[in-house]
């Protein structure tokens, strides 16, 4: 792994980035609940839409003339959402925080490891979260029937992958920020993802022209390849979701680690 | 130098209207100053976001919801689910404006020990803050009740009241958030605050579905919160459906909720910074 | 100075303050006569800021007495208020808004008119030596800015107090004797000071008066050549051993001072002349990897009062 890295083009390290997620473990360990209460919100949605919307809407298209009700419509784009949404906070904020306030990586580095040991640290600690995120709102829509396949244990690395495109990318914009206020123009950015992907109504409520704006949106792919997995609706199609997240992760990785040997090594 | 001789100055003769301070106007004045700098980014958060989701909501999920159930409470969904936003617009900006801001001046920057070492008393700093974040509220809600006018959803003239109603509601909230948060040691407990009070009464007060879809167990905590009130006179305005006494009612509770809070926050307040 | 027939601008008598079971000022007479310069000495924990807290009306005492400009706190707290400058410990300024904004927010805070205040702000921030950063936003200004304009701040009601919680706490040696300059000017137009400090050369040349504090109690007082003269010797000598412990040694130089101190690190004999007593322990056969004469300070008398360095 750190051979490989060795020669691809990305920024120096030690293959040492668990270290730093173990530091991010121990400091977790203090402010859990801050971050358990994270898993709540997707929830939250959830009810509101499925209970409560849900009964106003009645059944769905979910695809290729599939109905279903509206819950289950719903579940798997909170799931990818709340994916995004988790990356993006923990990736930002925290990041940003560490960088201009806490001043943590200095010290990081003034150690063996190098940028890139505090890129993949740092996106493998989202992704970690994201990971128990994901177990348990799958278990919580599972327990309110919004689960139909077997195939939805999949989402489990699918989340993963969400959360990787968006929280390499929102480590790295995070390292152009100057004041807490830029956090708004990220707002910006997430929130007509967060509610335009196909998220709470099918992509065949847009007029044609603005389909393709909305499936050039990496949530748009996120919440696709989810909800295929929870309906069981497996396609060669899952292939142009992967495929279009897998190279946000890597491109937004390594523009990371980058930004952080400009910022810190110079 | 201004401060030429006072050696043995008049020792008992208070100095005349410095003595009483410049009271909480003084107090908003300097959060206006702030705001100043900042004010472009919470357009986006106070502005730009509500309209985002009464278009995603109101436009989109209608669609699916009037072709479903024929619309909810009687009307077209975007027609209900408009004055539902506005009131929690007005709910999130004045929880935005009484969280951080108040746990940065008594923590952070600690710009509150300055104003209570000037003849300010812990009301002024209270009331003066509120008072800025009233006029956050204010704009944030007018602005989106006109742009929300412009797209077709109020009905009734009476709908104009609507703004000043969802910055009762607003600023009922703004009151107690503001007194959570002078108790709080750390920020942590805002982020509760937000996740766990914020978010749910955004998302289950009448919002974007009528309280009677929720279980039955529920419903009377949606009845208890301000938010529910605030929500149904501003549909009952915009939609031009106006009970009078429904509305008295309503506009009573949320009125207490306010002047509770502003006691509550001055007395929480006060034991926190006089010790 | 301190006699005479002028009212005095502070006058406490039994002061007390509790906080739950903890003791931190423990019934304290002080009197702060007008145009003085008023030191509080003592190390951290001492009670010196819970003092000023109570002086500066934003904490209610306890117990005993406590006038200011001859009102009570209890009952005249922001009418006191509005004639005290505070620089507090910690800073409070806003750091969002520029230095001048800063002044002009706060003169608000006293009602002083908006075009007064501003003309103040322009004197002020010429005294702070900040008139050219006047329109620079305060966050990455630095410390000895940021206690500069906190000064500046607090003399925007031309107060006839001036309160300093520790004001050159964190400073680097060359920002404080900038602070201290404007200090100095302050006091000659007639301000009454009163500080708080931990720092005994602070309290040397800012101080035409101090008590020591230590635990809560005022343990000495007086100007502070008149508290070297009662508590200490003309002159220390300082002794570095080659050893572990210094107490060990006491025995070798004894009679040689009137005193004998054991620190950490070295042994301090308190003599009335230094060379003298150096020669003499010298022809004890005691050999000092090096040997030191110095001027008695107020950290000697603090070390003599309660048998502890004043910083740790």
């Amino acid at each position: 792994m750190a051979r490989l890295a060795d020669v691809l083009p990305v920024p120096a390290g030690a293959g040492m980035a668990r270290t730093l997620v173990e530091r991010n473990y121990r400091s977790f360990r203090r402010t859990w609940t801050i971050i358990v209460s994270g898993f709540f919100e997707p929830v939250f949605y959830l009810f509101a839409m499925g209970v409560g919307v849900g009964a106003l809407v009645g059944d769905v298209d979910a695809g290729d003339g599939r109905l279903v009700p509206y819950a289950v419509f719903v579940a798997p784009a909170l799931l990818a959402a709340s994916a995004m949404n988790g990356a993006v906070f923990d990736s930002t904020t925290n990041v940003f925080f560490k960088l201009k306030y806490a001043k943590l990586y200095d010290s990081v580095l003034a150690t063996p490891l190098g940028p890139r040991d505090v890129a993949v640290g740092e996106i493998t600690w989202a992704l970690l979260r994201g990971l128990v995120y994901a177990a348990a709102f799958l278990l919580v829509a599972t327990l309110a029937g919004a689960v139909t396949s077997w195939w939805a244990v999949l989402t489990l690395p699918a989340a993963t992958l969400v959360g990787w495109a968006f929280a390499s990318v929102g480590m790295a914009v995070a390292t152009y920020m100057r004041t807490w206020a830029d956090f708004d123009w990220l707002q910006l950015a997430i929130l007509p993802m967060f509610l335009f992907s196909a998220t709470f109504f099918p992509l065949s409520a847009y007029p044609a022209a603005v389909q393709g704006v909305v499936q050039a949106t990496p949530l748009y792919h996120g919440v696709a390849m989810i909800r295929d997995l929870m309906l069981g609706q497996v396609t060669g199609g899952m292939a142009v979701h992967v495929g279009y997240l897998a190279v946000m992760g890597a491109v937004g990785t390594v523009w990371t680690g980058r930004r952080i040997e400009r910022l810190l090594l110079r | 130098m201004a401060v030429e001789d006072r050696v043995g100055a008049d020792v008992d003769v208070p100095v005349g209207p410095v003595a009483r301070g410049g009271g909480w106007p003084a107090v908003t004045a300097h959060w206006f100053v702030r705001y100043r700098r900042m004010w472009f980014g919470t357009a986006v958060s106070s502005f730009l976001a509500p309209l985002l989701y009464l278009v995603g909501m109101g436009w989109g999920l209608g669609r699916l919801v009037d072709d479903g159930a024929g619309g909810a409470g009687g009307v077209p969904y975007l027609l209900f689910v408009a004055p539902g936003v506005l009131a929690a617009t007005a709910l999130q900006v004045a929880a935005g404006e009484t969280t951080f801001s108040v746990m940065g001046s008594i923590k952070w920057d600690r710009t509150y020990h300055g104003m209570l070492s000037t003849p300010l008393a812990p009301v002024d700093v209270v009331v003066g803050h509120l008072v800025f974040v009233l006029v956050r509220v204010a704009l944030a809600s007018s602005v989106f009740l006109a742009v929300a006018a412009a797209l077709g959803t109020v009905r009734s003239w009476w709908g104009v009241l609507a703004a000043p109603v969802a910055v009762l509601g607003g600023m009922a909230f703004a009151a107690w958030c503001y007194a959570y948060t002078a108790r709080l040691e750390t920020d942590r407990g805002i982020t509760v605050l937000l996740r766990f009070v914020v978010m749910p009464l955004s998302l289950f007060s009448g919002t974007f579905f009528p309280v009677d879809q929720l279980p039955v167990w529920l419903q009377p905590v949606a009845w208890a919160t301000p938010l529910w009130h605030t929500v149904e006179v501003c549909r009952a305005l915009t939609l031009g459906v106006v009970e009078p006494w429904a509305v008295v009612g309503h506009l009573a509770f949320v009125t207490l909720w306010l002047v509770a809070g502003v006691v509550v926050a001055v007395r929480v307040l006060t034991r926190r910074m006089v010790v | 100075m301190t006699a005479g027939a002028a009212a005095p601008m502070i006058r406490a008598r039994g002061l007390v303050k509790e906080f739950g079971s903890f003791t931190a000022v423990d019934g304290i007479d002080v009197d702060v006569m007008p145009g003085e310069a008023f030191g509080f000495l003592g190390p951290n924990g001492a009670g010196k800021s819970s003092t000023m807290r109570m002086i500066g009306c934003v904490s209610p005492p306890t117990a005993g007495e406590l006038t200011v400009l001859g009102m009570d706190p209890r009952t005249h707290g922001a009418a006191i208020r509005a004639r005290l400058g505070v620089v507090p410990q910690r800073d409070t300024l806003d750091e969002e808004l520029t230095v001048e904004e800063n002044i002009w927010v706060y003169g608000r805070y006293f009602g002083i008119p908006r075009a007064e205040v501003r003309r103040r702000a322009a004197e002020l921030l010429d005294f702070a030596q900040l008139a050219d950063r006047a329109g620079s936003v305060v966050e990455p200004l630095s410390g000895g800015m940021k206690r500069r304009l906190t000064i500046a701040r607090g003399l925007v009601n031309s107060p006839s107090i001036l309160l300093l919680d520790e004001p050159t706490t964190g400073l680097d040696p060359q920002a404080r004797h900038v602070l201290w300059d404007r200090l100095f000017r302050l006091k000659r137009e007639g301000v009454t000071l009163v500080l708080t400090t931990h720092y005994m050369d602070e309290a040397e040349q800012l101080c035409d008066r101090l008590v020591v504090m230590d635990h809560g109690r005022i343990v000495a007082e007086g100007s502070p050549r008149s508290l070297i003269a009662e508590h200490s010797t003309r002159e220390v000598l300082e002794l570095r051993l080659d050893t572990l412990d210094h107490a060990e040694h006491v025995g070798a130089v004894e009679g040689v001072a009137e005193r004998v101190e054991v620190l950490p690190d070295r042994l301090l004999l308190y003599v009335d002349d230094g060379e003298r007593a150096q020669s003499e322990v010298v022809r004890r056969g005691v050999e000092p990897v090096s040997a030191l004469v110095r001027r008695s300070t107020l950290e000697d008398v603090f070390l003599h009062l309660t048998g502890r360095t004043l910083v740790d």
